[in-house]
């Protein structure tokens, strides 16, 4: 299966022409060329899928594939980086997930953009922002992994600052930039440690199962904990600042200042689920050798799942709410990894954390995708600015809510198989657990219905423009049709059978106490949601008044950035980089500024000399000369 | 002086005489140059000095190695030297000349900053 490689390399080449060509190109033109692209990569990338999981399977376990290996830099004999493609059931998933989003986004994109400044570059960093994300999936060892993980980074900060003449803009890419930069840290440590113990960055070393590999790590501790849990918490740390998990979850919002196609691709349906794909990658190790940071994972994960979904509850900003929305999701991802073991019905919550990435990448794309649509149609981002829309886009009206029904969990669509799979384990691991993520659940139903409500519904208010809101041109309403059907169907498909923790098959049956539970959950809460949003009523207002404080610091996010802005400001800054700063000024900078003074000092005072009179220059010569014959002659 | 003048005809005037003479034109020519305030003086005043080079040059030459004549070609080439170094300077003073209108050796300081 050596054509992988021009799943990654197509869109590089793309990058690297329209980038080159910038505005040499028309618009028209770079757009065709980067969708097109795509369209390519989406098709091989099935193919690959289709080849892969038709194969011949060995005692009825999925072989992982390398068909590419190249060593690309070697240091020692065990230091040495490694490119090359890695094929296994998660990396395939993750490659269809990728390339189908990123073509209907480059897709939608060419309309939603059009007459843009830097539309060219736009379709640019796309394809860029493709490439490091195969790149991510397909790595075989933890290094290109690791290298792949910071192009990604880089990418978001390009397209979060796609307009960068807005100063919001600017700040909201150097804070997605700088936190996921911090979180990176921690997850390089932890790779040095791993390696340092284990002595490879090979994925398929490391998840064998050959304790062996582990044998140098045992009864090495410190601070209480082994190094293992040390090595596996500090990589998570990296996923954690990736998947925007409590307490490095603030850059996410803000990253919404990006164009609203960006924020489907990247903020909703990829880049966020690098984290999870990064624990699901090295889930036999986790689940092993430091199951209790497994178990710290799922507390996170629904910690932030609640955290987030309070939150939503009180934006106004649709895309804030949708940003929200993604944090609360990703952390049932990370609870249904937390919860998993490894083995066939084990290793349920793995299974079904991928299946939740998949169905949920597709319709959070689905959810920002129709938001554009909504805000390319009324020039607002705020829900008073909208309400009564469904009148005038019916294609946004009924994808949106197949979408907001996918989320929400309602029977048949592909949110509820996953959710209550993540659901299901999650009870068999610990039932309040599982309860707490039920309630999650009910909020994510309320929220979702309380933006779908207050966009389509309601009377509508007086628009901030003057002309009347109208259905999206055909290359935006292509993407949503093709999602909401995805949306529909994806639910269907048996996913234990290609995508489980031991590789091998698992058939899902629903766990009907569970299910009926938390579809019963999501219908009662969105019948609240209907109370309460579809016509125009008092009770929100007063709920809002009853819990004043909680809806004022929901309103605020809770003052996380607030305290991260006091942490840095008034302690980091403070009492550590003024010092610093205060040495630097006071005694390098003084220190060099000495040699400078002396020098123009001794400068001044030695002018003199340099009279330009020729005269006086002769004199002191035959002055020295007679100095020098009078030495030689009498001394 | 007749003395003097037969004793230069027949080679016995007394070496220290012939250096006497270029000892005096040559701290003629430095005083001349550190005291004078034309350049054209000034210019004078180098040639004395290099005479005195040359004289220097014969003298020790006819003095203590007769019968070779690398002094006395050196002499010839110090004074092509001293023709060339004339001809370069006035140039030079000349075109002072043009840009100053002066060749006052004290206000030329224009390179000095």
């Amino acid at each position: 299966m050596q054509y992988t490689l021009l799943i990654v390399l197509l869109p590089l080449i793309s990058f690297i022409f329209l980038g080159l060509m910038d505005s040499k190109l028309k618009p028209k033109v770079a757009g065709i060329i980067g969708t097109s692209v795509l369209g390519i990569i989406t098709a091989l990338s099935y193919t690959a899928a289709f080849e892969y999981f038709t194969m011949h399977k060995i005692a009825g376990v999925y072989e992982r594939l390398i068909p590419l290996h190249i060593e690309w830099v070697r240091f020692t004999e065990f230091l040495h980086i490694d490119l090359g493609i890695l094929l296994d059931p998660i990396s395939i998933m993750m490659l269809v997930v990728i390339t189908t989003v990123s073509f209907m986004v480059n897709l939608y994109s060419t309309s939603y953009m059009h007459g843009e400044k830097g539309f060219q570059r736009y379709f640019a960093f796309l394809s860029l922002f493709t490439f490091s994300m195969l790149g991510l999936v397909i790595a075989t060892n933890i290094f290109q992994m690791y290298i792949f993980w910071e192009l990604v980074g880089v990418s978001s900060y390009l397209l979060i600052g796609f307009y960068y003449t807005k100063p919001s803009a600017v700040a909201a890419a150097k804070k997605a930039f700088i936190v996921t930069r911090f979180a990176d840290l921690g997850f390089l440590v932890g790779i040095l440690f791993l390696s340092f113990y284990t002595k490879t960055f090979d994925f398929g070393i490391l998840t064998s199962g050959n304790p062996n590999v582990f044998a140098s790590t045992v009864g090495v501790s410190f601070m209480g904990l082994s190094v293992m849990s040390w090595a596996m918490g500090l990589i998570f740390i990296g996923g954690a600042g990736k998947s925007a998990m409590f307490p490095l979850q603030i850059w996410l919002p803000d990253a919404m200042e990006g164009p609203t196609p960006v924020s489907a691709l990247i903020h909703a349906a990829t880049m966020v689920v690098a984290g999870v794909y990064l624990v699901a990658r090295l889930f036999p190790v986790y689940e092993v050798y430091a199951p209790d940071v497994l178990h710290g994972i799922a507390y996170i994960g629904a910690f932030t799942s609640l955290f987030a979904a309070v939150i939503a509850c009180v934006q106004t900003d649709i895309k804030r709410v949708l940003a929200f929305s993604t944090i609360s999701q990703i952390g049932f991802m990370m609870v249904g990894l937390g919860v998993s073991g490894y083995g066939a019905h084990e290793g349920l919550g793995y299974m079904a954390s991928m299946f939740h990435l998949f169905t949920h990448a597709m319709f959070k794309a689905l959810l920002f995708l129709g938001a554009g649509s909504v805000i390319h149609a009324v020039h607002s981002n705020e829900m008073k600015d909208m309400g009564g829309l469904r009148k005038y886009m019916p294609i946004t009206n009924y994808t949106f809510l197949i979408a907001c029904l996918a989320i929400a969990g309602i029977y048949p669509f592909s949110g509820f198989f996953s959710k209550d799979e993540i659901l299901a384990a999650t009870f068999e691991f610990s039932p309040y657990l599982g309860g707490v993520m039920s309630i999650i659940a009910g909020l994510t139903a309320f929220y979702m219905f309380r933006l779908y409500y207050s966009i389509f519904w309601g009377k509508g208010h007086k628009h901030a423009h003057d002309h009347t809101p109208h259905e999206s041109p055909l290359a935006m309403s292509i993407p949503l049709i093709f999602l909401a059907v995805v949306t529909i169907f994806a639910g269907f498909i048996p996913f234990g059978h290609f995508v489980t923790s031991d590789l091998a098959n698992y058939d899902i049956h629903l766990d009907m106490t569970v299910a009926v539970m938390s579809v019963s959950i999501a219908i009662f809460s969105i019948g609240i949601a209907t109370l309460m949003y579809r016509k125009e009523s008092k009770i929100p207002n007063i709920m809002g008044k009853t819990f004043s404080h909680l809806h004022k610091s929901a309103s605020n996010r809770f003052y996380i950035d607030e305290v991260y802005i006091f942490i840095t400001k008034k302690i980091i800054f403070k009492n550590i980089s003024t010092p610093i700063a205060w040495f630097d000024k006071h005694i390098i900078d003084a220190t060099m500024d000495g040699f400078a003074g002396v020098t123009q000092w001794t400068s001044v005072k030695i002018k003199g000399f340099q009279s330009g009179q020729v005269q006086q220059y002769a004199y002191i010569f035959l002055l020295g000369t007679l100095i020098i014959a009078a030495l030689v002659l009498f001394v | 002086m007749g003395d003097l003048f037969s004793n230069f005809l027949t080679g016995s005037v007394p070496i220290e005489a012939y250096l006497g003479v270029s000892l005096i034109m040559f701290f003629a020519g430095v005083y001349g140059f550190l005291s004078r305030k034309s350049l054209l003086m000034i210019l004078v005043s180098i040639e004395l000095m290099l005479n005195a080079a040359d004289i220097n040059f014969v003298v020790f030459n006819r003095y203590l190695y007769p019968g070779q004549m690398e002094g006395f070609f050196f002499t010839l080439f110090g004074i092509a030297i001293a023709a060339c170094e004339t001809a370069v300077a006035i140039a030079i003073i000349i075109n002072i000349y043009r840009n100053l209108t002066s060749v006052e050796v004290g206000e030329i300081d224009e390179m000095k900053e």
